[in-house]
């Protein structure tokens, strides 16, 4: 079974804060992380290769420091790693990265399974797994959180939803988006470090993957952002401290408005 | 030739654009700006900054849907589960109508499913002009390709010039498929919209980077502009037992409903009956409420206020609560009226997660954790002793 993992190179939004005094973003130290939900990505891919054989190529556009990114995969079990990177994808919104993605994934072409985090989360959109599978014309199961079983070209998994979850059948090869409950990501092995070192990280430019000029970076992007601002800050709260009867008394009579 | 271009001679060197560069990617040489085109997202947070002097300028050359002009009204993806149309539909309508009168076009409303032909009649009374009904057993639960198919088959045979999709998992799974197949932009999980009526474009207002920064993203030069809409956020369209409208039921050939993908089961596993997505008060608790059965008195509070219960990623860790309830950014985003934290220190996961509730309140031991920088009113102290006076003094007054 040949399964492909797409990730991004995400600023760690934990460590993103705002200055109270400027209202600017503060993003001296943010270092760069996989995406978190990229990780459950991984591991079940290399779960799956456990159990089934054949290899997991990660995938991921980005810039060239990248790279870094995609040696974690591999010292966590991935095989193989591809970085798409060329300034021509500066400014790409969702409709583009599917599109490059997926002319990377027709570039190599013998796959069975292609597994995303949920989201990303600098952007939460969401939108660029099934966007891949929509550009492949594969069929998609999203917010996968088990999969029960893979046989006779099929896949059963389960889909969490809002209330609760279902299960959902569907044709091999397709795309699958995976949420935490997943699986609990192992640590790398000193071995898998070894070969993150070592591994040669094919990288392959808009020419590479046959990508059409006008439908890459800010051409083949119809969303744009128009502005960013810092939301106003929230005015002080008021704190209750003291006696227990009393701090409840007050905090009631304060809500009175809202409670009807 | 499309991308940016720093003027020289137009720039200052006031370094305003690399303060509002959120990739770092500005950075000042010899008093001029220097842009690394490896970390620029070509966002456009320096050209606003440096709108004063003019020097920096992203030119996009973008295509345009042809005959961009016949594109007229704004829709709505009425989004059912077993046959009730989903509240966050009501709210999506309540926007569209706004929109659509500043606009002055019409509301309709697509409504997929299987024996919810009667329930279209109740979108006309929250303020659809028209509603196209596709009824089917194939359309009963999501199937992302026939739900897409025929989707796109109906824009493109009405070309309304906005869709409004709920950001739920039924909605991000369907549309995004819809956009990439007519190749026009998708903005995810809005929280505010507006349309320029003149200029005919909506503008499409989300947060980014974990809630930290608020982006408003255009369309302009594709129909339709798509947008999903974060639940809880708009208001309800309210009902008007005298609307009239037009409801069509719109008949396609077995063609449409061919699936690869099909559902064998729905399982509903909420704990308490409210699910913390829809629920107007959510009670929440973190590590200091020390064991699984003491988020009873969670439970108690919670019921007082017809609310639902949250918890913390480390109570979840530690197995005091199903996954589904976790509030977080691994966990839901939630936007209830009132959110009571009890024992959460309030780390930035967990406040990306619940910071946009109407009204936050926090309860904690420690007078310095970071909930209290966000909590509308806190209270210090101990949960335990706190919580249970809370639920009799609720119940007393409620």
């Amino acid at each position: 079974m040949n399964i492909i993992v797409c990730i991004k190179q995400v600023p760690d939004t934990s460590e993103v804060r705002i200055d109270p005094a400027t209202n600017n973003l503060v993003r001296d130290g943010v270092k760069s992380i996989v995406n978190p939900f990229d990780m459950y990505a991984i591991e079940e891919a290399v779960r799956l290769k456990e159990k089934f054989g054949g290899k997991v190529i990660v995938l991921t556009m980005g810039p060239p420091q990248a790279d870094v990114s995609l040696r974690e995969a591999i010292s966590l079990g991935c095989d193989e790693a591809v970085l798409v990177s060329d300034r021509a994808f500066a400014g790409s919104d969702t409709l583009a990265t599917s599109y490059t993605l997926s002319k990377a994934i027709e570039k190599i072409k013998d796959y069975d399974v292609i597994i995303c985090g949920k989201q990303a989360i600098d952007g939460d959109t969401a939108q660029v797994g099934p966007g891949i599978a929509a550009m492949l014309d594969i069929p998609q199961i999203t917010y996968v959180r088990k999969i029960e079983e893979i046989k006779d070209g099929n896949i059963t998994a389960e889909r969490a939803t809002e209330e609760g979850y279902e299960v959902v059948q569907t044709r091999l090869p397709c795309l699958m988006t995976v949420v935490k409950e997943i699986n609990n990501p192992r640590l790398p092995s000193l071995k898998g470090k070894i070969k993150a070192k070592n591994a040669l990280i094919q990288v392959w430019k808009a020419v590479d993957i046959g990508a059409e000029e006008n439908r890459i970076g800010l051409k083949g992007s119809p969303t744009w952002v128009l502005k960013i601002f810092t939301p106003p800050p929230k005015p002080k709260g008021k704190i209750f401290e003291g006696e227990g009867q009393h701090v409840v008394d007050q905090l009631v009579d304060s809500l009175k408005g809202l409670l009807h | 030739m499309s991308g940016i271009t720093v003027y020289k001679d137009k720039c200052m060197g006031c370094a305003l654009c690399a303060k509002a560069c959120p990739f770092d990617a500005i950075t000042m040489v010899d008093k001029k700006c220097v842009i690394d085109l490896d970390k620029c997202s070509l966002c456009g947070s320096c050209v606003e900054a440096c709108r004063k002097f003019g020097a920096i300028e992203i030119v996009r050359t973008t295509t345009q849907t042809p005959d961009i002009e016949k594109y007229k009204g704004v829709w709505v993806f009425a989004q059912q589960r077993k046959g009730v149309i989903q509240t966050v539909t009501y709210e999506l309508l309540g926007k569209a109508r706004e929109l659509a009168d500043k606009l002055k076009v019409d509301v309709a409303c697509v409504l997929l499913g299987h024996g919810i032909k009667d329930k279209a009649q109740d979108l006309i009374y929250r303020g659809a002009d028209k509603v196209y009904v596709v009824d089917n057993p194939k359309l009963e639960h999501l199937l992302e390709e026939p739900y897409a198919r025929i989707v796109m088959n109906l824009i493109r045979k009405h070309r309304p010039e906005i869709l409004l999709c709920p950001a739920t998992s039924v909605g991000r799974s369907l549309i995004s498929r819809v956009a990439v197949q007519l190749r026009v932009g998708l903005t995810a999980d809005c929280t505010g919209l507006d349309v320029n009526a003149d200029e005919r474009y909506l503008m499409q207002t989300r947060p980014a980077f974990g809630g930290n920064i608020m982006a408003t993203i255009l369309s302009k030069n594709h129909r339709p502009q798509l947008a999903t809409v974060r639940h809880k956020v708009m208001k309800e369209a309210v009902v008007d037992l005298k609307r009239k409208g037009v409801i069509e039921v719109v008949e396609f050939d077995k063609s449409f409903f061919i699936s690869r993908t099909k559902v064998l089961n729905v399982v509903d596993e909420v704990i308490s009956t409210v699910n913390i997505a829809e629920a107007n008060v959510i009670v929440s608790g973190g590590r200091a409420m020390g064991g699984a059965e003491n988020f009873k008195m969670l439970e108690e509070l919670a019921k007082v206020l017809n609310g639902a219960v949250g918890a913390s990623r480390a109570a979840i860790d530690e197995g005091w609560m199903p996954y589904s309830h976790q509030v977080g950014q691994t966990g839901k985003t939630v936007c209830p009226t009132i959110y009571i934290a009890c024992g959460i220190s309030g780390q930035i996961q967990h406040l990306v997660g619940m910071q946009s509730s109407d009204v936050i309140i926090a309860i904690n031991r420690d007078p310095s954790a970071p909930i209290f920088n966000i909590a509308n009113y806190g209270i210090v102290g101990d949960l335990f002793e706190i919580i249970p006076l809370l639920t009799k003094r609720f119940k007393e007054v409620l």
